[in-house]
């Protein structure tokens, strides 16, 4: 139970992209088509999970002072890595996406998970918070690449840029208007059922 | 030297790097509380943004091209720009230890400001000049700066405002960038 915990709470609850306005560059400019998105959520996932995964097995060994340098280094290997990768096997879609491809390492999203859970904690835990983290960034960038390509029919603005801002605010208040609705729905439950 | 003001006023204006491209929002949203903030943190990140032009343009041409490295171009610019950042650091803390206060985190946050890596990515996938690519630079600093000072006196002016609750914070500041970006949109009719 408590692998599955950590993932919702990494994917929903602490929400990179809606909770805590992280990686909001990549977010709002590859999220005007879902072909790209996906994208970009895929490599943003090889990039953290894999980053994360090796500042934990060697976090015993990374002296304190320089570590924020030394996780720049491996998440820059990383990135460098799928881009290479993505240039060799998928050549059509990293031409579209490409600079947002290579600037994954400057992701703060990445580096936040790096420092605050792969730096201290075991293998199994860091994994299953970079997948939840990622899952919850790929949910974030495909429903709002999904949002704006079905906007676009009627509403052209929503593929540019100003629509990518416009759409995104309004999204993040539905999710706050579903999130308040939630919470009062769990006060009224509580009141009518006290715990027995 | 009219190409060099064009490349200027299309970073700045026409493709404004936060509004139109995208790049540099994290220290966009976070720093522009107050204009007091927003100001010192463009100075910042403008000097960090030529000075890492200069140096990843001489690193790109005479280490990485020259011995057929370009595989390690994001993890060499990765590099400067966080040394870049650590020795503006210093400056800042030695010149004006208020002012450090005042930036606090955002300050070494530079370094993953995507704004300042994708200058650099920019002027090199382009193949533009030194002076190219520092004209380039200006105009991104130059861009950020407009975009978030303008944003943190529309912030200063909407914190009191009685919002709907769904929209206070995080929602409201994105859909106002939104409209700034719409306005923004009317530089397209400049060309570039």
């Amino acid at each position: 139970m408590v692998p599955v915990n950590r993932f919702t709470e990494a994917a929903v609850a602490r929400n990179p992209a809606a909770v805590q306005l992280l990686g909001l560059c990549p977010l709002l400019a590859v999220s005007n088509t879902v072909a790209n998105a996906l994208g970009l959520a895929v490599a943003s996932t090889v990039v953290l999970t894999g980053s994360a995964l090796l500042v934990s097995a060697f976090r015993k060994l990374i002296p304190e002072d320089v570590r924020l340098p030394s996780f720049v280094l491996v998440i820059a290997t990383f990135t460098t890595l799928v881009n290479l990768a993505m240039e060799a096997y998928a050549f059509d879609l990293y031409q579209r996406i490409a600079l947002f491809v290579q600037i994954i390492v400057t992701n703060c999203m990445i580096l936040a998970r790096v420092e605050q859970v792969a730096s201290k904690e075991s293998l199994g835990r860091t994994l299953v918070d970079a997948l939840g983290t990622s899952a919850g960034f790929a949910a974030a960038i495909l429903i709002l690449g999904a949002a704006r390509e079905a906007l676009t029919l009627g509403f052209p603005l929503a593929a540019l840029p100003p629509g990518a801002f416009l759409v995104a605010g309004l999204l993040l208040a539905g999710v706050n208007v579903a999130a308040a609705r939630a919470r009062r729905a769990r006060e009224r439950a509580r009141v009518r059922l006290p715990p027995a | 030297m009219a190409e060099l003001l064009l490349i200027l006023l299309s970073a700045a204006l026409v493709n404004n790097f936060v509004l139109v491209q995208f790049l540099g929002l994290c220290p966009f949203v976070g720093s522009s509380g107050r204009v007091e903030t927003a100001v010192p943190m463009t100075l910042a990140t403008m000097f960090v943004l030529a000075v890492a032009a200069v140096g990843t343009y001489l690193v790109n041409r005479y280490l990485l091209v020259a011995f057929g490295l370009e595989y390690l171009r994001i993890i060499a610019f990765i590099v400067i720009i966080a040394a870049t950042v650590q020795f503006t650091e210093m400056f800042v803390r030695a010149a004006s230890p208020v002012l450090h206060q005042m930036l606090g985190i955002y300050l070494p946050l530079i370094t993953t400001n995507c704004a300042v890596l994708g200058v650099t990515l920019i002027a090199v996938s382009e193949g533009l000049s030194l002076p190219h690519t520092l004209f380039l630079a200006a105009g991104a600093g130059l861009g950020f700066g407009v975009a978030i000072v303008a944003f943190a006196a529309l912030r200063e002016r909407i914190t009191d405002d009685a919002v709907p609750e769904p929209f206070r914070g995080p929602p409201l500041a994105l859909v106002t960038v939104g409209f700034m970006a719409l306005a923004f949109y009317g530089f397209k009719g400049l060309g570039g």
